[in-house]
């Protein structure tokens, strides 16, 4: 079971974590809302974290941790002081305890209790999901109707009694946790919908060759010129040239910093199709596909829904001279420029 | 008097030399053996692909033909390392297309592996034989026919476990119809339909396959004329088992399974109809391996099978096996020596509740060979690991993972210290160790103390404190990769065993406590080490105090890489924030 059940003492905690969804898909930090949820007092790890910038999903640590590093005395030798002297680590030391936590309680505050000699981060990354990304596993104790909500923790000796009882509703999933590779959790979970007559789509979004049943990804990969490496996107997650374009920018933007969105900040909003395109043209990059027929195109030029049925391949280029774009496409390319 | 042995000695006596570990020995001897020795190593593995230059492996070993690479850590397996942190075997390629044109044989795991790197090595190496791709990425379906249209002399193409971009059937084609030389082929990952003309022509005229791994594509009315045209196999793997057949083609292939004298391994069985099971009675008392990971059918129809696999060596099941099935397992497969259990559940979020600590103890019990363990399991007890340990102190390798994190013992509620500590005290030859479940630090003083040749070791939602990596980083002499995720120890306990890292090959820590500065530290502590900090979030400033997402620490020759993505971090002698450098193909 990967189930997260967690309680405090007296009453149950609901927590919230902040989540981010991974780079490739871009990420949303949901830090802002999910902090201001209710907090119970004796949570001093969530006091802290409140008071963190909401921009940030990475809590950094304040110095009222370097306080709670007496927690960690029972851990300490001689030999271990000299080495503290010369590092001055206790003042940066990361450890955070519930108060009057000498030793971590495994008994009802489990997972309290990882996090009591570990900042909030550490603990986050217990149930962070930042690489599958996908929203189900938002936990956010308000209202949210697209999240799921975590239940209070089962107390240990709560489970005693109720080890045969069906697990909590909801299940917090961990990245990478149980370790099974991605092939055999592919591989499982087309058999499943398989034999669901495919209608659970629970793991397309995993890496790779996710097999959804009856919704086909549509994964093509997109390399740039001069980039060590390729990245792969599944083009039915973008509905427009605009957002697909967005998202090239910000996976590519480390090779091209700049020069991509470098036509005054307009942002987002109000780029359409053609203005896609003149950005393309004015900036040293554009974009080009393989369709169907194996001939190299320019993005942006025929219906979105065309694009995506005949897109085989994606390439960002700098010099249309390198890549056999087909004739036509050269006599607009010349022509334009 | 020179009492040196002529080189052309040393070269007869060193190929007899097959072991690299002796060839490493040799090679520390004195320098002329040093250079005797590297002019005739031809089977070269680099276990780590940026602990050394290509250039370097390639000026080293001249007569390279063998060369074997390992790329991302173990845990990208489990999507631990983002995409595009690296592990690019194109510098390789085109090192040893430079200077060892007569490599054979290629094998590659967790890298990533582009079409045009296939395509390099289709025009480079004019002998190229082997290419084994083990949980690699990055190319399609074209590199496969790239390699399959130039390489006249293959024998082996091997594709486990690979993320494949699957353009068509088509590379299947791309055989010539000179090449008779196949051994090998294992295309089980693949998604797509090959045509099965093409795949009859190639079997046809390949007297010398031993081993055959088809994709789940292949229908099981397919298998039956294929194996017709290949009695020879020792190894299969079917495609799926599921199609409805007629009763004439499924005598048609109980026969051709029976003609199949040679076979030791089989695998694949997707999604296998319980009505087919009878099929492969056939071929069972000749079984060495079965991979039945993939066979989702209940306990009573794995057990016929299973009872008359008395040669079993191997076996990789699911945990619809049960407990019952594993007793059965337990008095017919005497000669067990690996055992992997694996979940059956779909979400993994429903597990098999008849399968629990009870299957794994009969095991241990009856089959005295067994040596190896990868166990998954909801829940389980000090007093079953105990009971294993005793009844099986020849154990290598035991990965036991619950499930449940935090899970303790379920009978008593107490963490498992006491149970892995009977492993680590009992089994002397222990290499290999995954830890799971309710653990304090005490269990890691236990393997710090016991684990003597422990030289792996995985561990996730353990201990309290840093003294749980002092433990480990202290007292495992042998230790060589260790790898950890959500600890909660922090920065003091590496700091202090800093040194320990240079006699290891890696150490990878996501999700812990370990802070930028303690990296930084490290970092320039340790000059021939690369602190790699892999972050997707980093705060814009980066006080030393801040957590890091992800650790790699590993031994290098070759410095700092260039191709690190911007999530990437080595900071090296400055304690500067080292951006990424990205090399520019």
């Amino acid at each position: 079971h990967t189930s997260f059940n967690f309680s405090s003492s007296s009453s149950s905690l609901s927590l919230s974590l902040s989540l981010s969804l991974s780079h490739r898909k871009g990420f949303t930090v949901f830090s802002k809302s999910l902090y201001a949820s209710t907090v119970t007092p004796h949570s001093s790890y969530l006091r802290m974290s409140e008071s963190v910038a909401a921009e940030h999903d990475y809590i950094g640590l304040s110095m009222e941790a370097a306080q709670m590093s007496d927690n960690k005395t029972k851990t300490r030798d001689n030999n271990n002081n000299k080495n503290d002297d010369v590092l001055n680590f206790k003042a940066t030391e990361l450890r955070l305890g519930l108060p009057g936590s000498e030793s971590p309680e495994r008994v009802d505050q489990r997972f309290l209790s990882l996090k009591s000699s570990c900042p909030v981060s550490g603990a986050k990354r217990v149930f962070s999901d930042a690489i599958n990304g996908s929203t189900k596993w938002v936990f956010s104790p308000g209202s949210a109707t697209d999240v799921k909500d975590i239940k209070p923790a089962v107390p240990v000796k709560e489970k005693k009694s109720s080890a045969a009882a069906a697990p909590p509703a909801s299940k917090a999933q961990v990245v990478g946790w149980p370790p099974i590779r991605s092939f055999r959790k592919n591989t499982m979970a087309s058999s499943q919908s398989q034999k669901q007559g495919g209608s659970d789509n629970n793991n397309s979004e995993t890496e790779g060759e996710a097999k959804s049943g009856a919704e086909p990804c549509l994964y093509v990969k997109v390399s740039m010129e001069g980039a060590p490496y390729l990245r792969k996107i599944d083009l039915k997650t973008y509905k427009s040239y605009v957002e697909l374009s967005s998202a090239l920018e910000e996976m590519f933007s480390c090779f091209t910093i700049g020069q991509f969105g470098s036509h005054g900040g307009c942002g987002r909003d109000g780029l359409n199709e053609s203005r896609l395109t003149d950005l393309l043209r004015g900036s040293e990059y554009f974009v080009t596909y393989e369709d169907k027929d194996s001939d190299w195109m320019l993005v942006g030029d025929v219906p979105w829904e065309m694009f995506i049925c005949s897109c085989k391949k994606l390439r960002i280029m700098k010099s249309f001279e390198a890549i056999g774009l087909a004739p036509r496409v050269m006599e607009k390319c010349r022509s334009r420029n | 008097m020179d009492l040196r042995l002529p080189s052309k000695v040393l070269e007869h006596i060193l190929s007899f030399v097959d072991s690299n570990e002796d060839r490493n020995s040799v090679s520390l001897v004195c320098k002329s053996w040093f250079e005797t020795e590297r002019r005739t190593r031809k089977r070269v593995i680099v276990r780590n692909c940026y602990a050394v230059t290509p250039a370097a492996v390639a000026r080293r070993f001249p007569e390279m033909k063998s060369l074997t690479l390992k790329g991302k850590p173990h845990f990208a397996d489990y999507n631990l390392v983002p995409d595009g942190w690296g592990g690019y075997v194109w510098p390789w390629i085109e090192a040893m297309a430079a200077k060892c044109p007569s490599l054979e044989e290629l094998r590659l795991k967790r890298m990533v592996v582009t079409d045009e790197c296939l395509e390099k090595i289709a025009a480079s190496f004019k002998d190229f034989k082997v290419l084994v791709l083990t949980s690699c990425e990055g190319f399609s379906t074209d590199g496969l026919a790239a390699i399959a249209v130039a390489c006249r002399n293959l024998r082996e193409l091997e594709l486990r476990e690979c993320i494949v971009e699957d353009i068509g059937g088509d590379w299947l084609s791309y055989f010539p119809e000179t090449l008779t030389s196949l051994v090998s082929l294992d295309f089980s990952c693949l998604d797509s339909e090959v045509k099965l003309s093409d795949l009859e022509r190639l079997l046809s005229r390949s007297p010398n396959l031993k081993s055959l791994k088809l994709n789940r594509a292949v229908s099981l009315d397919a298998l039956g004329s294929l194996l017709r045209l290949a009695p020879q196999l020792v190894e299969l793997g079917t495609g799926s088992f599921s199609d409805k057949l007629d009763q004439e083609a499924v005598a048609k292939l109980s026969q051709a399974f029976s003609e199949l004298k040679e076979l030791k391994s089989l695998s694949g069985l997707w999604d296998v109809l319980p009505e087919y099971i009878p099929l492969l009675y056939s071929v069972c008392p000749g079984l060495t391996s079965l991979n039945l990971s993939y066979a989702t059918v209940q306990m009573s129809d794995l057990v016929e099978l299973i009872t008359r696999c008395s040669n079993l060596q191997k076996l990789w099941v699911m945990d619809l096996i049960e407990d019952k099935g594993l007793e059965v397992v337990a008095s017919s497969c005497k000669e067990l020596r690996e055992l992997r259990v694996f979940p059956s559940g779909a979400g993994l979020d429903e597990t098999n509740v008849a399968m629990t600590e009870q299957g794994l103890v009969y095991v241990s019990e009856a089959c005295p060979n067994l040596e190896s363990v990868l166990y998954f399991c909801v829940q389980f007890t000090n007093t079953a690991m105990v009971t294993i340990a005793r009844n099986r102190p020849n154990l290598k390798c035991f990965r036991l993972c619950v499930m449940e994190p935090f899970a303790p013992d379920h009978k008593t509620q107490k963490p498992l210290d006491e149970g892995f500590k009977a492993i680590v005290e009992r089994c002397k030859d222990l290499q290999r160790l995954s830890v799971s479940g309710l653990l304090t630090d005490k269990a890691f003083e236990y393997i710090g103390t016991h684990g003597k040749k422990l030289r792996m070791l995985s561990i996730a939602f353990a201990g309290d404190s840093d003294l749980m990596l002092h433990h480990l980083l202290s007292g495992c002499e042998s230790l060589n990769k260790l790898e950890i995720r959500d600890c909660p120890f922090g920065d003091t306990a590496l700091l202090e065993n800093a040194a320990k890292l240079k006699t290891m090959r890696s150490l990878w820590m996501s999700s812990c406590c370990v802070s930028f500065g303690a990296c930084k530290l490290l970092s320039q502590k340790m000059p021939k080490l690369n602190v790699e900090v892999i972050d997707e979030h980093p705060l814009e400033t980066r006080p030393d105090s801040s957590p890091v997402e992800r650790i790699y620490i590993y031994r290098t020759l070759a410095g700092p890489r260039l191709d690190m993505p911007e999530f990437v971090w080595t900071i090296h002698k400055n304690p500067e924030i080292g951006v990424s450098h990205l090399a520019i193909k």
